[in-house]
């Protein structure tokens, strides 16, 4: 069943130069690409780095683009090629390259710390939280999200134009915006600032990020569409306008987030409901 | 989007520490097929859809009733006797005037601005981006951010507009079942044209309820499904549709195409009409 | 290519260093923030794709949403039943009485779990628990988990940068940073090093508390659900610097992993397919777990298949079937019935849920199981069965700490998560490990600040021993080794899956210690290629001490167990016996003629306090105790 197969892999190093550098490789019955990596590591080239925890597609570690194709080398099946075909395994071409396969994926980390947190509700304790089931479907679904970053690479708004990199969130975290707002109990208006501050309006939904998502998450129809309509509603929409100016309905049912807690503040203020010594007996 | 010459691949101050790959994509799949069908085919709609609406006459077949989608509702007093379903409160217009030139704007703008469309155009004109993970062409990008295409978030204007006018469609269809009689009297009568016109209904209706703006509307914008249990199942029929508005919109090129095409043939007499009733 | 000049070392100052970003050090590092203490958190992998990521089934917690008659002690019973009576009881005490808080403190850091009609959070049923008890999100519920505390992090971060302007001013995440030596001074944690996997940086960290969260050892075996990041890090670092590891006979083997292809032989399947209808069947088509009840178990599981398959509507009335036995019992089972030559093609068992569930409801309830088997094996799952066979998933043992602190004997260290031992006994129910990681996580944190509070002057580190941690980790560098690093580990797999797997017999562990031993003196001649700039070499060099220590604690303690019990089975003591479960055994690192050496050690167990005692039956305790500790019973005084 086993056969040998052409890979190019592309190795280089921080400053960017590299090549693509062929091997010649077995392959297995079954296999993926990650497999195959791991093989070229035992017994080519031991140093050949590349990013990976689970093999299972579950973590989002091992994104590179296998044919210029961005994908997971972990599910993605030998299979699916030809036998004579030569595999091109390249990094991502949107991050900072570290090594080989390996990129700098701190753009996406910077991005996350910029979207407010989920802002809970005044008064409801831990235990009171009450959701039903349909209310939580859609945030649910991009909560599936295992943070690849595939997304982020391939879409041209960032892909390429690097100049757009402090604007633009991506779609990941442009998900994360509508997964909050349609969070039942967040209380944080974040329309406004989804346009304004992380750069929706770059987004001209045609959709590679929802090509590329091994999750298979919706990105562009379930959350960036109805993200740019709910901006509408609030910025564009003259009844909306009007509607809120008249009954100020909106306002209340949004009110900001009652924001930071002073970490001097011992005691159930900190977030924890446990104050520090009703966390039980110490040493016992 | 403004264009000018870029080499996405070359390693510059521009993409700091990114990998030296050169080649505008590495993508060995037919990649560019996509973008050159969906070309094709949106040329082929608005280059039909621009000389019919121009075309001034054989769009509606006085003895069954049948109008053109492209010239609905026809509002002038230069429309063919019959053809004006609600009246001609427009005075004749010039040759160089679309006759529906109430309904036209708004059913391009819809269209234009419709969240697939969109996609579709920007990958097949703009080549922003071609195709995934292919560079586009573009030095600058701003996407939807400013002017103009800041204007595609009137989408559910146009929405609003093309709900009426597919009502009016469905009137149209309608009043289509009415033949006239060889005494000149009204009577019920079924032609080929009545199911082409039926069929391109459906599709418009389909096209035009499954679009985001209405999914949006009718339940999207709400944060608690649970409160609104009507809303939400009218949401959850929209969003079935939605999977599917792509396929929607271009069955709805071809109807409309189909549809005016055949009426067109009919009114000046080319082929007549299929009866199978009266 | 490698740089011959010595590097620089980059120092940092923290209160609390985290070693571990999965959940037990998230939420370590939560609480130790919200009490005011300066936090660095350092992990092998990137930020919120640490191993915890992986878990799909669900967090235990007896929160009663399923089922009202649930609480804590009937989860505190289901717990130690599980652990066949080895558990700390302390610990599942605790774990029992805060994992329902635990939870619903996730919901106020934005977590999102599936719900039951009333807007609750939905309990499913899981191997060994009484009632349904899984807080769960489909089958990603470790994603959810991560995802809500990494998010909770980055909330703490926005408010420190609300407040400093600096979002990394009192809580840094250094990810991809693996930590190679831990520093004291006297006997008092002072510090860590270690190096940037990216880089080859290396980091030295001054800080008077440490919290070990780096999770298991599963990566010493060949067949594993574990990810890379398993090497048994934290259980070596907590040797070398004088802490003792519990319990390290005890590794679970859980039943369903997949068996084909090949090369994903291992990866988990999860327990919810049982839980959700899945059965399981060997070539005769036979459901043979019924063949394989014990006798502890008698009265809580069905004997017939339509008293089993009744349960899943009535649960009150039926008793469950055995294919929710623990894990221990299944995995045995499987093992058995493919030794006997009822196994599948690929040497497994066939796992069915295809003819017993709708495709909708498979689709629903096990997304990424139905995603998983479709991509990497092209079984649709709601069709076919699935082959499954036993693999390494977690470990019981680990460091002995204190059940209210987590701390251990080292002052200034303390441990939590997967890398502690104790709370699960003989074997781990499905589903407390994730609660176990909220609520010793926690109070690792607070223990952590609580000590830093009580401490009295800053240990420091020495120059010498930064050189020296320095030197060791330099050493693949400059060794023009003649061993591979990916070969040494292949054969530490291959000997520790073959002779101290799932069932184990002394002249095999014998043998298998002699293999650590040469293995033990090939390691040091591992040579690596290549710069210290993400070097895969150099780092599975680094990792292969920790699981050579952690490998040879497992085989010791292995052979010294002369009973099988939970996750630890003797061909050639096949019987539980009484006697043993008053004894644990420990491992230390003592100081011997050629270096430090694994020292095994027999110490009691304490007993449990009376009033958790009083929560058995006499009878079911009979099975496991012997005559004279039953003495302070409540039937026996007659109340
Ligand atoms: C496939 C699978 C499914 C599971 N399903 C369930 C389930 O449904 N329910 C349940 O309760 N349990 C489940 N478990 C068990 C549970 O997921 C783990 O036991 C638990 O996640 C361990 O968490 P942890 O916080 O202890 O460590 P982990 O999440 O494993 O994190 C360890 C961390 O330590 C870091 N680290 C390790 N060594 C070093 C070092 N030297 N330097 C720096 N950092 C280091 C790692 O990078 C990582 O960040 C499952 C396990 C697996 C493998
Ligand atoms: S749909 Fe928007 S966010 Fe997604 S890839 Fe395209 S431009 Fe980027
Ligand atoms: S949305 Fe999909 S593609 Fe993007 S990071 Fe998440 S899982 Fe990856
Ligand atoms: S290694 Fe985790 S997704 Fe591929």
């Amino acid at each position: 069943m086993g056969y040998r197969a052409k890979f190019e892999v592309w190795r280089g190093d921080s400053s960017g130069e590299g090549a693509l550098q062929p091997f010649d490789v077995d392959v297995e019955e079954g296999e993926v690409v990650l497999d195959i990596v791991h093989r070229l590591q035992a017994t080519q080239a031991g140093d050949l780095a590349v990013r990976w925890n689970c093999k299972a597609g579950k973590c989002g570690s091992c994104s590179a683009e296998v044919n210029g194709r961005p994908r997971l080398m972990c599910m993605t099946r030998m299979s699916t090629f030809e036998e004579n075909e030569t595999i091109t395994i390249t990094p991502l071409r949107t991050f900072p390259v570290i090594r080989d396969l390996v990129t700098d994926v701190d753009f996406n980390y910077v991005k996350a710390r910029e979207v407010p947190s989920f802002a809970p509700p005044e008064g409801v304790a831990p235990g009171e939280y009450r959701m039903s089931q349909v209310d939580v479907d859609r945030p649910q679904e991009f909560r599936k999200c295992i943070e690849c970053y595939l997304c982020q690479n391939t879409c041209h708004v960032v892909r390429d134009h690097e100049d757009n990199k402090p604007e633009f969130a991506g779609p990941r975290y442009l998900m994360r915006i509508a997964e909050l707002d349609m969070h039942p109990l967040d209380v944080r208006n974040r329309k406004e600032d989804a346009q304004e501050e992380h750069g929706l309006g770059y987004c001209n939904i045609t959709k590679c990020c929802t090509e590329v998502c091994p999750e298979h998450i919706k990105i562009t129809d379930n959350a960036l569409i109805p993200m740019k309509e709910r901006v509408v509603d609030r910025k564009y929409d003259p009844l909306v306008w009007l509607g809120k100016k008249i009954f100020k309905r909106e306002e209340l049912e949004q009110r900001e987030a009652t924001g930071q807690r002073s970490l001097d503040d011992a005691g159930p203020e900190n977030g924890s409901p446990l104050p520090a010594d009703s966390i039980g007996p110490v040493g016992s | 989007m403004t264009t000018t010459a870029h080499d996405p691949g070359a390693p510059s101050a521009e993409n700091p520490g990114r990998a030296d790959i050169r080649a505008r994509t590495l993508r060995r799949d037919r990649w560019w097929l996509a973008p050159l069908v969906n070309a094709l085919g949106l040329a082929t709609f608005v280059v039909y859809a621009t000389i019919r609406s121009f075309w001034g006459s054989a769009y509606y077949v006085p003895e069954y009733h049948y109008l053109s989608p492209f010239y609905s509702p026809c509002f002038s007093a230069s429309c063919v006797p019959g053809s004006s379903h609600f009246g001609t409160f427009l005075p004749e217009f010039p040759a160089w005037l679309p006759l529906a030139l109430l309904s036209l704007p708004f059913l391009l703008g819809f269209r234009v601005t419709c969240y697939y469309y969109r996609k579709s155009y920007y990958r097949a004109f703009w080549a922003s981006p071609p195709a995934c993970a292919v560079a586009e062409p573009h030095g600058k990008y701003t996407g939807e951010t400013r002017f103009p295409l800041i204007l595609q978030n009137a989408h559910r204007y146009f929405f609003y507009m093309a709900f009426l006018i597919s009502l009016i469609n469905t009137y149209d269809m309608v009043v289509a079942f009415q033949s006239d009689a060889p005494d000149g009297s009204g009577r019920f009568g079924i032609g080929l044209g009545n199911v082409i016109l039926l069929v391109n209904v459906i599709g418009l209706w389909l096209y035009t309820l499954s679009c985001h703006s209405c999914r949006h509307i009718t339940g999207g914008r709400l944060k608690h499904f649970s409160k609104h249990p009507v809303r939400y199942r009218i949401w959850t029929g929209v969003s079935a549709l939605n999977t599917r508005h792509m396929l929607f919109a271009w069955i709805t090129i071809g109807t409309l195409i189909l549809t005016d095409l055949y009426i067109m043939l009919v009114a000046s007499g080319t082929i007549s009409d299929l009866r199978i009733v009266n | 290519m490698a740089d011959t000049s010595t590097p620089d070392v980059v120092h940092h100052t923290y209160d609390v260093l985290v070693i571990g970003a999965g959940g037990a050090g998230l939420r370590a590092a939560i609480e130790a923030r919200m009490r005011g203490k300066r936090v660095a958190i350092l992990s092998k992998s990137l930020f919120g794709k640490a191993h915890t990521v992986m878990a799909e089934g669900g967090i235990a917690a007896s929160m009663g949403n399923a089922n009202p008659r649930d609480n804590w002690e009937v989860h505190y019973r289901d717990t130690m039943r599980g652990g066949k009576f080895l558990n700390n009881w302390r610990m599942a005490e605790l774990h029992a009485k805060e994992a329902p808080q635990r939870v619903w403190e996730l919901e106020t850091y934005g977590a999102l779990f599936d719900r039951t009609p009333e807007g609750k959070i939905s309990q499913r049923n899981f191997g060994g628990h009484q009632f349904p008890r899984l807080a769960h999100v489909g089958d990603r519920t470790g994603l959810e988990l991560i995802r809500t505390l990494q998010q909770k992090i980055v909330s703490l971060q926005q408010e420190d940068h609300a407040r400093t302007g600096d979002y990394e001013s009192d809580l840094k995440v250094f990810h991809e940073f693996t930590v190679t030596e831990l520093f004291k001074e006297g006997d008092r944690i002072a510090g860590a090093f270690g190096y940037r996997r990216p880089t080859g940086e290396y980091l030295c960290f001054h800080a008077p508390a440490v919290v070990l969260a780096t999770g298991g050892i599963g990566k010493s075996f060949k067949v594993t659900s574990n990810s890379w990041e398993y090497t048994g890090d934290g259980h070596a670092l907590a040797l070398r610097a004088g802490a003792r590891l519990i319990n390290m006979e005890f590794v679970q083997f859980h039943p369903t992993g997949m068996v084909w292809p090949p090369s994903v032989k291992g990866i988990l399947v999860t327990e919810s397919v049982r839980g959700d209808g899945g059965v399981l069947k060997n070539s005769e088509g036979e459901r043979f777990m019924f063949r394989y009840i014990p006798d502890v178990f008698r009265e809580q599981y069905a004997t017939s298949e339509d008293e089993g398959d009744r349960w899943y509507d009535d649960a009150d009335n039926n008793r469950r079937p055995p294919e929710l036995l623990p894990r221990d019992e299944v995995a045995r089972a499987i093992n058995n019935e493919v030794k006997e030559g009822r196994g599948s093609p690929a040497g497994g068992v066939y796992l069915d849920i295809a003819s017993r569930r709708t495709t909708e409801f498979i689709r629903k309830r096990l997304p990424s199981m139905y995603h998983q088997f479709k991509e990497l094996a092209d079984v649709d799952i709601t069709t076919e069965p699935m082959e499954v066979g036993p693999t390494c998933h977690y470990v019981m043992g680990g460091v002995e700490v204190d059940p209210d602190t987590a701390s251990t004997v080292v002052p200034g260290l303390f441990a939590a998560g997967e890398v502690a031992g104790g709370m699960h006994g003989s074997n781990r129910l499905g589903g407390n490990s994730l609660s176990d990681l909220l609520v010793f996580g926690c109070r690792a944190g607070a223990g952590a600040a609580d000590y830093l509070d009580g401490l009295a002057g800053v240990p420091a580190v020495t120059d010498e021993a930064v050189d020296a941690a320095l030197a060791e980790s330099e050493k693949p560098f400059s060794v023009r080794g003649e061993e591979n690093a990916y070969t040494l580990h292949q054969e530490l797999q291959q000997t520790m899956n073959d002779l101290v797997g799932i069932i184990r017999r002394a002249d095999e562990m014998e043998m298998a210690l002699k293999r650590l031993a040469e293995l033990r003196d090939r390691i040091p001649r591992v040579g690596v290629t290549g710069g210290r700039a993400y070097n895969p070499g150099w780092h599975l060099a680094m990792d292969l001490r920790n699981m050579l220590v952690v490998s040879q604690c497992i085989a010791m303690a292995a052979l010294e167990r002369q009973e099988s019990r939970g996750g630890h089975t003797r061909d050639d003591y096949p019987a539980m016996d009484e006697n043993w479960r008053r004894e644990l055994l420990n491992c230390s690192l003592v100081e011997g003629p050629e270096g430090p050496q694994v020292e095994l050690a027999h110490q009691p167990q304490p007993a449990m306090r009376s009033d958790l005692f009083d929560l058995f039956e006499l009878d079911e305790l009979k099975k496991y105790y012997t005559g004279d500790e039953l003495g302070g019973h409540r039937a026996d005084q007659g109340v």
